[in-house]
């Protein structure tokens, strides 16, 4: 195949990714890398690409420090407890005390922040999150983000991190190719950035068909941000805490602002209050410290979103589903009806789609939710992630090994979806991990760190063949068979990710199984996903889409590999409502109120698994 | 589709092309017009739908759901700064038009080209802030949040 190689050498800071993480990162860059060579490759188009291309209509993640509102800390307490306890308070506290300044610059580049007139502070539609007209959000950041870079890099697809060969676990940029030439690019660099996706459609949607689309995370966020790390043998950490939302049905259209803004609320079919009526068997679950319903309407200590979601689960497989939210008495008033409209076609157009499709509008008829598959991520509400350094003047010894966010492989951080153990970042939060890994990726160079790098052609041509594989092994066997999509020599991407989606789904506590899963499951599950790697490495793809398609794949691959291994370690229910260890059900803080950390071996795929303390910051 | 492209009005420019999130907004080799190339991979995200200068690209839900008939329309228009939305019901009761900023400064001049900025100081690259900080921040004592500063300190174990 005839496409070219194209090198970009001398490169001192790659950017790979550049949704808020990404975006962040190359701006901040510029500032502490004057002279630095920063360069941006992106699978999409910059303007419009990650989980905040459609828009977003609020910000989740802002103290309002200087209103008065909160304070750091605050902000960890919120995140702690919302996690059952399982968090890097460390990065939390220092995303959390520079993310005020990120939203401040925002408004200054015009993104349009709402303001309570009466206060004069920005809107608040709970305590954390401020609303804001965010359609344009992404092109606003993508603008500074390439204001910033020497280059931007649009539709390519980085498949691969490049290793030093003169200093092992030293990074050395980065490989990949367009999606639209089929180039084959390489990218030398002294540090690199991943602030690439987490993972949706590792499991089974509840949509099927064409709808199969409709998720709650982008279609086209495929685990990169774990498959590139794993595959350079970085610790992951957390990755057993994915998330299930609970959402408006079939749109997946946000809740958060009709909760906290517009005041509505849920009801079973009977019309009545259901969630607390869990509380009492759930406590005995998880004990009094993580689900104290009187605490919590005394302190305003929020009830963590996986019980809740638990109470959800429970209700409707009690039979008294649907689940509705009370939308007819918060949308009388004609403001709030359009706050509410506005929330969708900000962030979730899909949502307002449905609801004109099915004719159901939230003034005269209670719409209903539901809960979702499961989702890998380290940005919104849970910290799946790589295990990254802190910084110097916070972390304890095992936390900190010198520049901040720079994971377990040297000159390799991770922002975004990448950290691990930062929940509740948000966009805000991704885009303040960018701008401090930037700036410690700038020091890790200044300081000499990244001196003397080589990167042989025997590593480069070997990863190109790699890349191509799909492709040559298309090519050898497509005429094996007379036409279709059956041939015994391979699968195509859709098939591959169809099997992926079901061995999740099934082994892994997807929907189908209402999120329960055990230890023969699991370990049924990872012998299957062994023989699945096999059969990957004959997947086919018939253009550079399919090979796009093919290598998302992989990286959802080594993303769900991970969630079974950390799974199948923490021998608990850590987060009943987001999934359940059928064998293990109750939450053991004496054994495991501890963070895990796992490292996949490049050359063998071997795990190993292990425990690191979960140091708290401050007291409750 | 559920993004589709009318025949009629697409003149094969590309910009749906060049902006899809998703790769899957593709030109058809035989008619020259842009196409969905693969609609369970589409997330309705509107960004095609957006920057089609023709307004050639509509969506429809997902068949495994919504019924045939409603529409949900858009016009971006990044000069004056705002986005229109009109969203017609399948049984043609509601009707709604929402109108709603998308900037408060023209584009490609609010933000700072941060190589003019002045070389940080030593200090500066010493210290934990990060560019035009604290002033950013905006405390009121200019100075950003440490452990010692807020009165905390580390503490291992389970406690609530």
């Amino acid at each position: 195949m005839a496409f070219k190689t194209i090198i970009e050498d001398g490169i001192d800071i790659l950017v790979a990714g550049a949704g808020l993480g990404g975006t962040g990162a190359a701006f901040e860059a510029r500032y502490w890398g004057k002279d630095k060579k920063i360069v941006i490759a992106e699978k999409a188009n910059i303007d419009r690409s990650g989980a905040v291309a459609q828009g977003l209509y609020a910000i989740n993640c802002y103290m309002g420090t200087r209103f008065g509102e909160n304070n750091p800390e605050d902000h960890v307490r919120y995140a702690r407890i919302d996690l059952m306890g399982m968090v890097r308070e460390d990065l939390l506290f220092d995303m959390a005390r520079h993310v005020d300044s990120t939203v401040h610059q925002f408004e200054e580049w015009g993104l349009p922040l709402m303001r309570n007139p009466k206060t004069g502070a920005y809107q608040r539609e709970g305590r954390w999150q401020i609303m804001i007209h965010g359609e344009s959000y992404k092109p606003i950041v993508a603008e500074a983000a390439k204001k910033s870079a020497d280059k931007v890099f649009n539709r390519i697809c980085v498949t691969h991190l490049l290793m030093d060969e003169s200093k092992p676990n030293r990074v050395a940029g980065a490989v990949g190719f367009n999606v639209r030439t089929g180039n084959y690019h390489v990218f030398k660099s002294k540090a690199v950035i991943v602030a690439a996706g987490g993972a949706s459609n590792i499991y089974k949607p509840r949509s099927v068909g064409e709808g199969a689309g409709r998720v709650w995370y982008a279609p086209w966020s495929s685990g990169s941000a774990y498959g590139l790390l794993i595959g350079a043998g970085a610790k992951m950490t957390q990755m057993e805490n994915r998330i299930v939302l609970a959402r408006f049905k079939d749109g997946y259209g946000p809740v958060g602002a009709y909760f906290l803004h517009l005041k509505t609320y849920t009801q079973n079919c009977n019309g009545e209050e259901y969630e607390s009526n869990w509380w009492p068997q759930l406590q005995e679950m998880v004990g009094k410290e993580y689900l104290d319903p009187e605490a919590s309407h005394r302190t305003h200590r929020p009830i963590p979103t996986c019980l809740r979601n638990h109470a959800l689960i429970n209700e409707v497989n009690a039979g008294r589903g649907p689940i509705h939210m009370i939308t007819m008495e918060a949308f009388q008033d004609p403001h709030l009806e359009e706050i509410g409209w506005h929330n969708f076609l900000g962030m979730t157009v899909g949502q307002a789609v449905l609801w004109a499709a099915t004719d159901v509008d939230p003034k005269n008829e209670n719409p209903e939710l539901t809960t979702s598959e499961p989702y890998v991520m380290g940005s919104h509400a849970t910290g799946c992630g790589a295990w990254c350094s802190g910084p110097e003047d916070i972390s304890p010894p095992e936390y900190f090994w010198g520049y901040n966010r720079m994971t377990t492989v040297e000159g390799l951080f991770g922002a975004g979806d990448a950290a691990g153990g930062t929940p509740h970042a948000f966009s805000s939060g991704s885009f303040t991990e960018g701008r401090l890994a930037a700036k410690a990726a700038c020091k890790y160079i200044d300081d000499g760190k990244a001196e003397g790098i080589r990167v042989t052609d025997e590593q480069i041509e070997r990863r190109r063949a790699e890349i191509y594989k799909p492709m040559e092994h298309y090519r050898v066997y497509r005429n094996e068979i007379t036409a279709g999509s059956v041939n015994p020599n391979y699968i195509n991407p859709r098939q591959g990710l169809d099997r992926l989606q079901k061995l999740m789904d099934e082994y892994c506590g997807g929907v189908t199984v209402s999120y329960m899963t055990n230890e023969k499951l699991l370990n049924i599950g990872l012998k299957k996903m062994k023989i699945f790697e096999e059969d990957l490495e004959k997947i086919a793809a018939e253009n550079i889409h399919e090979l796009l398609r093919a290598w998302e794949l992989k990286h959802r691959h080594l993303t769900s590999e991970a969630v079974m291994q950390h799974t199948l370690f923490r021998k608990e229910t850590r987060w009943p409502g987001y999934y359940y260890r059928g064998d293990v059900m109750k939450v053991d803080d004496e054994n495991w109120h501890v963070l895990t950390v796992s490292r996949r071996d490049p050359e063998t795929g071997e795990y190993t698994m292990e425990k690191a303390p979960c140091y708290h910051l401050v007291e409750a | 589709m559920p993004t589709f492209v009318y025949m009629t009005r697409c003149d094969g420019c590309g910009q749906c092309v060049d902006i899809c999130p998703s790769d899957i907004m593709h030109m058809d080799s035989v008619v020259r017009r842009a196409y969905n190339i693969e609609p369970n991979m589409c997330w309705e995200c509107y960004s095609c739908v957006k920057a089609c200068p023709h307004n050639a690209i509509d969506v429809r839900g997902y068949a495994d759901f919504a019924p045939l008939g409603h529409s949900v329309r858009v016009q971006r228009d990044e000069e004056k700064g705002v986005i229109a939305w009109r969203i017609i019901f399948r049984n043609g009761e509601k009707d709604m038009t929402l109108l709603a900023p998308i900037t408060t400064k023209p584009w490609g001049q609010a933000i700072p080209q941060l190589a003019d900025e002045a070389e940080p100081s030593q200090e500066m690259r010493d210290s934990q802030h990060l560019y035009n900080e604290p002033k950013y921040i905006r405390l009121d004592d200019g100075g950003l949040h440490t452990l010692e500063s807020n009165g905390l300190k580390l503490k291992e174990g389970v406690y609530y």
